[in-house]
């Protein structure tokens, strides 16, 4: 772990995302008081809390596998924190039963927790963690062990709740889809690193290196080298089997440099014979359609290129747009505005 | 299947269900089949020893059926004395068991798995060896002029060697000694089924370490605590070598005397009536402590 700095604003959605082994988890550990920082300090409103073992941070927890106590109640349960702080008896009935609400579990209260299923077991672990109005708090992957639906349900009502209570949430995920709808800003991590952090879409739309570029949604990679800057500040770059396009710098380049080029498989579109390029759009190339999948809102066309590989295209099922058959040839159209050029790392 | 499930109108429904079941009564024969062998053996080496024995606590060939037994177990106060003392010892062994086991299971739990096997290690080494040796082991350290008596004066702690042999304080050592491990071993293996999560939970939610402890660990725990004390207490009511060698004239168990009415009186009808006394009474401490503790109810909260 090195280099991890960031600042988090108060009330927003803060999410850690990377793969297995990027030190999200371990970052968030720090921030809890799980796992300590051999250099470095971990500031909450301020104040330095890295010397402080985890009871004395105050910030709500929700771990992965929901860490319901087994033994007690679901009202005993979201009680705890409160008990703990020697909370009123009254007041810890009316603040357990507005925790239980906003969860939505009214008439929960006198059930045991091997009597839930995984989705309630983990709103119960998030009542828990809120009920005594922790200054952060912290999910280590809450919806990893849920179902598909359930998790996208889940995904929405966490949000809503955290914008009702403007609480500060750092929240842990391996799944781009999850971090991009919930977030205000997100750290995307690998090997201990901070890559880039930054709201969902400035992540999405102007990724700052390859890996950014690979882990969240897809991209179609073309290396070549860099030729020469355009006269509006584009970079002119021509891979190896004879495509010429211009991109959008990552970094500042210079000519004669290595390059990889990221495009978007739903920013290439296909221009029917002797149609127009939409607005805006400059690159283009021909190819053949090597293969056709219909995937529902949209379809994926494999286009080869002859010479510099192939390029996968997302054309959304729209009346009015036509279908391609597998064998057609094909040219392509897009943007230089969403061409991102990063300096090869292998080169 | 309840009423309220049960279709009300049309033999069509019936048979899907019945036909639903058959499966199941076919896996539950599967699973009878594979008891089979060990209730055999149960009926042929436990049950029916134990009917032998009930039988011949009523009947001698000279008296036929007879009741002359337990009446003499009601009548001669000293067995009642033994039988209560019995109790006493027991009860006894089992609060030093927990009360030495409990922190030895625990630290066994929380150490680092290397350290926690070599120390397990330790904890169950004295199995290997036989108990009469171990109890001749315990004489040799515990007696008149044995190891503890005579560093204990060396170290002029005490001016002449303390009674340690032949009394209830070696009856205790002893029977302590051989029984602890089964206590650290029911404790322990509950105690690594409670997810160390839940105690991060709890310190997340505020909980000190010593408020983790009491407010989570420790009711986790408790099945194994009923566990151990139970198997302690029902292995103590029926100790014999340990109490044999180590006590004296006034800490006679019930397994003694049964012993001795088989070896030397030879009056094996009631040594019969004694082991059923001490059968029936230990089903009662048995069903009482259910009551109080709810084993069950303990055994299924772990699920």
């Amino acid at each position: 772990m090195q280099d991890v700095s960031v600042t988090i604003d108060p009330g927003s959605f803060f999410t850690l995302l990377g793969p297995s082994g990027s030190g999200k988890t371990t970052t968030l550990m720090m921030v809890a008081g799980f796992a300590y920082p051999t250099r470095g300090e971990v500031f909450v409103d301020g104040a330095p809390v890295a010397g402080l073992p985890p009871q004395k941070r105050d910030l709500g927890m929700v771990f992965q596998s929901y860490a319901v106590f087994p033994h007690l109640t679901v009202f005993d349960n979201i009680a705890f924190p409160l008990q703990i702080r020697h909370v009123r008896r009254a007041e810890i009935r009316q603040r357990v039963g507005e925790a239980l609400e906003l969860v939505r579990l009214r008439g929960y209260d006198g059930r045991l927790p091997r009597q839930l299923s995984g989705g309630e077991q983990q709103r119960v672990a998030l009542a828990r963690a809120l009920v005594f109005r922790p200054r952060v708090l912290l999910m280590d992957e809450p919806l990893g062990a849920l179902d598909k639906k359930l998790r996208a349900h889940m995904q929405l009502e966490l949000k809503h709740i955290q914008r009702h209570l403007h609480v500060t949430v750092i929240y842990v995920t391996h799944d781009q889809e999850e971090a991009l709808t919930m977030s205000d800003r997100v750290a995307v991590m690998q090997r201990g690193r901070i890559e880039q952090v930054g709201p969902p879409a400035e992540l999405y739309e102007a990724p700052a290196s390859r890996f950014v570029a690979d882990f969240l949604g897809e991209s179609n990679f073309v290396d070549g080298v860099v030729t020469g800057a355009s006269v509006d500040g584009r970079w002119l770059v021509r891979a190896a089997g004879g495509l010429e396009f211009q991109g959008v710098g990552a970094v500042p380049l210079h000519a004669g440099q290595a390059v990889t080029a990221a495009i978007r498989p739903e920013k290439l579109v296909p221009l029917d014979a002797g149609g127009a390029a939409p607005g805006g759009s400059v690159n283009t190339c021909k190819g053949t359609v090597d293969e056709a999948i219909y995937v529902g809102d949209a379809t994926r066309y494999r286009v080869a290129l002859g010479g510099d590989g192939a390029l996968t295209v997302k054309v959304p099922n729209r009346l009015g747009l036509r279908q391609h058959a597998e064998g057609e040839a094909v040219a392509l159209a897009w943007s230089p505005e969403e061409t991102r050029i990063f300096p090869r790392s292998d080169a | 299947m309840s009423p309220a499930e049960a279709p009300s109108t049309g033999g069509a429904h019936m048979s899907t269900v019945d036909a639903s079941r058959a499966p199941e009564r076919r896996e539950a024969r599967r699973y009878l089949l594979l008891l089979l062998p060990a209730v055999l053996v149960l009926l042929a080496l436990f049950v029916y020893p134990l009917l032998g024995i009930v039988d011949r606590s009523v009947y001698t060939p000279r008296a036929g059926y007879t009741l002359e037994f337990y009446a003499r177990i009601w009548r001669v106060p000293v067995y009642l004395t033994v039988i209560w003392r019995t109790f006493q010892i027991s009860a006894l062994v089992t609060l030093l068991c927990l009360t030495l086991g409990y922190p030895l299971a625990y630290l066994l739990a929380t150490l680092r798995p290397r350290v926690a096997q070599l120390l397990m290690i330790v904890v169950i080494l004295p199995f290997f060896t036989s108990i009469i040796v171990r109890t001749y082991a315990w004489m040799v350290l515990l007696g008149r002029n044995g190891v503890v008596n005579q560093s204990m004066t060396w170290l002029g702690l005490i001016d002449a060697p303390l009674a340690l042999l032949y009394n209830q304080g070696g009856v205790l050592i002893g029977m302590t000694y051989v029984l602890l491990p089964y206590m650290v071993l029911t404790i322990y293996s509950v105690m690594r089924g409670i997810e160390p999560g839940l105690i991060r939970a709890a310190h997340s939610l505020g909980a000190s370490r010593a408020q983790a402890f009491r407010r989570v660990f420790l009711p986790l725990s408790l099945p194994g605590i009923a566990g151990g004390t139970l198997l302690v207490f029902i292995l103590s009511l029926g100790f014999f070598i340990t109490p044999a060698l180590m006590g004296g004239p006034g800490d006679v168990m019930i397994a003694m005397l049964i012993e001795r009415e088989v070896e030397f009186t030879l009056n094996w009808s009631f040594a019969s009536a004694l082991a059923v006394i001490l059968l029936v009474l230990t089903l009662i401490g048995f069903v009482g402590y259910n009551r109080i503790v709810r084993l069950e109810r303990i055994f299924e909260a772990r699920g």
